[in-house]
């Protein structure tokens, strides 16, 4: 029981110090980024340059692993197919990402600083999650 | 230090905030066998989502964010920075809720952790969602739409 939070939560609370060191809790910075034609930012690809080199090692590493360390084994995804919802899923994404500067991770790490921007932020995100569960007949 | 060209970029706090990150991720696959998507995450934790995850490890994750951003804002001294106005967030936040779930994930399920294992669903996602990032910021201030104070 324990171990199901420690892992989870110890993981959250590293995410959550990264992204606000590496200012991607800072909506200017992200779009700072997203500004490529106008005054670029290019810290944000240093973050994600940074966190993919550590996580291209930790595949590498899971590739030689025949369990993770706390769990019974490994829940992956396994689909490899490119359809007209990924892509328009994602592109969607950006678009709301551009606007204000903020994605998923960011959102509730910001709860931190600015809790109402980021309740507003949160609940409408969580919303949106919400419409496309009802709308693919879900409860 | 700061990085020839860009005097405003902070490219140290940048890597060091990304190692991070992807010590996050790795602690998550190699831990518990599960990606650090935070959509994903967040959506199982407030019922939006069928997945093996117990929710109350999603919840343990999702309650991390915002502890690891009190613990690293109490250990430095940068001025709190601006956010969007109620309506602009509620807009955004839509958008990223839906957009995130139809895409099946964002910035750290196919960013960091899709990308760094050459996912092929996770690199188009991420060159589409970049790609409408910058065309959307691109068109913003192109209007002379300004959202942060």
């Amino acid at each position: 029981m324990m171990r199901r939070i420690i892992v989870p939560l110890a993981a959250g609370t590293i995410f959550g110090a990264g992204l606000t060191i590496g200012g991607m809790t800072n909506p200017a910075r992200v779009r700072g980024f997203l500004d490529l034609f106008g005054d670029w930012d290019p810290t944000l690809a240093f973050v994600m340059g940074g966190a993919v080199m550590v996580m291209a090692l930790a595949w590498m590493v899971q590739r030689r692993m025949r369990r993770p360390v706390f769990a019974e084994g490994f829940s992956l995804p396994d689909r490899n197919d490119l359809t007209p919802r990924l892509v328009g899923g994602s592109a969607l994404f950006g678009i709301g990402w551009g606007f204000a500067g903020l994605c998923p991770g960011p959102g509730f790490a910001a709860l931190a600083i600015a809790p109402a921007s980021a309740a507003i932020f949160v609940a409408a995100m969580l919303a949106g999650m919400l419409a496309v569960r009802l709308m693919e007949g879900h409860g | 230090m700061t990085l020839p060209g860009f005097p405003d970029a902070a490219p140290l706090a940048g890597l060091a905030g990304g190692v991070m990150i992807g010590l996050a991720a790795a602690i998550m696959l190699l831990g518990a066998g599960r990606i650090a998507g935070v959509s994903g995450i967040a959506a199982r934790a407030f019922g939006l989502a069928d997945s093996s995850m117990p929710r109350i490890a999603a919840w343990a994750f999702v309650i991390g964010l915002p502890l690891g951003t009190l613990v690293a804002t109490s250990l430095t001294e940068a001025p709190a920075p601006g956010f969007a106005t109620p309506a602009t967030l509620a807009i955004a936040g839509l958008v990223v809720g839906i957009g995130t779930r139809l895409g099946s994930g964002c910035t750290s399920g196919h960013g960091v952790c899709g990308m760094s294992r050459l996912s092929q669903r996770s690199l188009v996602a991420v060159a589409t969602f970049m790609a409408t990032g910058f065309a959307t910021v691109a068109a913003m201030n192109a209007l002379g739409l300004e959202v942060l104070p």
